[in-house]
């Protein structure tokens, strides 16, 4: 299998091509953007909450990169229906494994955009701080 | 009639001064087209500073034995080949610094900070690389002064019918502009601007990191009062650059960076600064850095930069002969005969990062981001294109693989 395949392997363009999820909720229980600068991907995402904490729904929008917004696209399929303070401590080793490609660190960053979106949302709407690893802003996430 | 002949440039026997091409990436041979981010380095320039090291390294200027002499010399030598590179008037005004960067920053916190004030403006680029933007714009916040762009027309180029119109928002104390833009590769009129910032009594600072390594610099020639370049995007080492400034702004100035080297004599309650360069020069210099710009100045100055610049037009105007065919690609910025060797784009619905992921695996490099210049992305409306920028070494073949690997990219995206 050549290097392409690898990295945008038919999964990732398929959810590139036809994100899951997407488009805003309204109304939604958490919301945060966050945008990685260095190459312009953006991401915001909505959660609703259901019954004891569940995430019922999740929808997000955003631009960037295939591997940005793929892997965004695939976290909404992996976290619906998972408790959220579950999700909220859910470690990056879990999307990269869904993921299954190999990431440089500049694409790790485009990797985990969404999930450090996510986090930020759940633990806003908690009231609870962002784990030190995302960042200090409590507003939006910004990737550096 | 009577025609000057220049040597043209023979890329290919450039291209075997420089160690880094016979590498393969990816088991391909390396096509690199980012040298406006930082060039490639010949061989000759690398055993200068090798050589430096080897047989005449000391710290210059206060040692008394034999050695120091030396690596003085070789300093001071490099002090005089920058010199004559920008036709500065005298050696005084040549100051290294570890990049343009830091060069404009110098200006902007000597200067600027100490000469502007409420109702004056400092006017900057719609193009503008962030080095040129940013510290005018933080200098301009701190002492209460107006911040102005001068807005592009729709080929990237400035608008200076707008420059009137700008005046009358107050008293026009800097105008700082890149002579050449890194992101379009527009040639901006900067003589034009100088008379203009003259006219109001203002100093013109023109950023050349863009420009030096490509064309003619010619200080006295554009007029400018400051004008900053970095070795590295000129075939020298990282971590050295170059300031010139007219000497009489530069004597009137305060000091930017304190400390050793750059003092006359130090009290408790007072000290007094040196003479130029000194004065801005504190700390231990970047002295084999210097040696190796002075030697990527000689082997730029071999090939000439008028065959460097006439070379680089034809390369533009090949690579957008060639993205022309493309009708899912648009190009960026100005016709070819009025750009430098750098060329804008975008693949329709692909972003930018994964062209250049793709072109990787084909061993292209190019950038793809917003290049240091987030208001001109704003004006294009797009957050990030990719750029293709050539050099001395950059040979036709280059640019073909380039398309070869659009349209891979046109392939797995479209």
């Amino acid at each position: 299998m050549g290097e392409f395949e690898q990295l945008y392997r038919e999964l990732i363009l398929d959810h590139y091509k036809s994100p899951h999820n997407h488009g805003l909720l309204d109304p939604a229980d958490a919301r945060a953007e966050g945008q990685n600068p260095l190459c312009g991907d953006e991401v915001a995402l909505t959660v609703r909450l259901g019954e004891g904490g569940v995430i019922e729904d999740v929808g997000f929008e955003g631009r960037g990169c295939a591997i940005s917004q793929a892997a965004t696209s695939m976290l909404t399929d992996l976290v619906k229906g998972r408790p959220a303070v579950e999700v909220a401590a859910m470690p990056k080793e879990e999307l990269l494994a869904e993921l299954g490609i190999p990431l440089t660190p500049v694409r790790l960053k485009c990797a985990i955009l969404g999930l450090g979106v996510l986090k930020l949302a759940l633990h806003k709407a908690a009231g609870t701080p962002l784990p030190e690893e995302w960042g200090t802003s409590a507003r939006d996430l910004v990737l550096d | 009639m009577a025609v000057t002949a220049h040597p043209k440039l023979d890329a290919h026997r450039v291209r075997a001064d420089f160690p880094i091409f016979e590498q393969r990436f990816h088991g391909k041979s390396l096509a690199f087209l980012d040298s406006a981010a930082s060039s490639q380095k010949p061989r000759q320039m690398l055993d200068a500073m090798n050589e430096f090291y080897e047989t005449s390294y000391a710290n210059v200027h206060r040692g008394v034995y034999a050695l120091a002499e030396r690596a003085t010399e070789g300093l001071e030598l490099a002090r005089e080949k920058a010199r004559a590179l920008l036709n500065a008037p005298s050696a005084r005004e040549v100051i290294f610094v570890r990049n343009a960067t830091e060069g404009l920053n110098l200006v902007a916190y000597a200067w600027g900070l100490w000469n502007l004030g409420p109702g004056d403006l400092v006017v900057v680029t719609e193009l503008e690389h962030h080095s040129n933007f940013v510290p005018w714009q933080y200098v301009a916040k701190r002492t209460g002064a107006g911040f102005r762009m001068i807005p592009l027309d729709e080929n990237g180029e400035l608008r200076v019918d707008e420059l009137d119109a700008i005046a009358r928002d107050g008293a026009v104390k800097v105008v700082a502009t890149g002579v050449v833009s890194n992101s379009l590769g527009t040639i901006n009129p900067v003589e034009r601007l100088s008379a203009w910032a003259h006219e109001h009594g203002a100093i013109m600072v023109a950023d050349a990191a863009q420009a030096a390594p490509h064309k003619a610099v010619d200080v006295q020639a554009l007029g400018c009062d400051f004008l900053a370049v970095s070795a590295h995007k000129m075939c020298g080492p990282s971590g050295v650059g170059v300031l010139w400034g007219k000497a009489e702004l530069l004597e009137a100035m305060e000091p930017f960076l304190t400390g050793g080297h750059m003092i006359r004599a130090v009290g408790v309650d007072e000290t007094t600064w040196g003479e130029l360069p000194h004065k801005f020069e504190a700390g231990t210099a970047p002295m084999a850095e210097a040696v190796g710009f002075g030697a990527a100045i000689d082997y730029l100055t071999a090939i000439g930069f008028d065959a460097i610049e006439q070379y680089e037009h034809e390369l533009a105007a090949y690579a957008l002969d060639r993205l022309a065919e493309l009708p899912w690609v648009t190009s960026y910025g100005p016709p070819a005969d009025r750009r430098a060797g750098i060329v804008s784009f975008n693949v329709d619905g692909v972003h930018p990062h994964d062209v250049a992921q793709v072109l990787d695996f084909e061993g292209v490099a190019i950038r793809a981001g917003h290049h240091c210049c987030q208001p001109l992305m704003r004006k294009l409306g797009v957050a990030a294109t990719n750029r293709a920028s050539f050099y001395v070494y950059t040979i036709p073949e280059e640019i073909d693989r380039l398309v070869d690997g659009l349209h891979k990219v046109r392939k797995a995206f479209g």
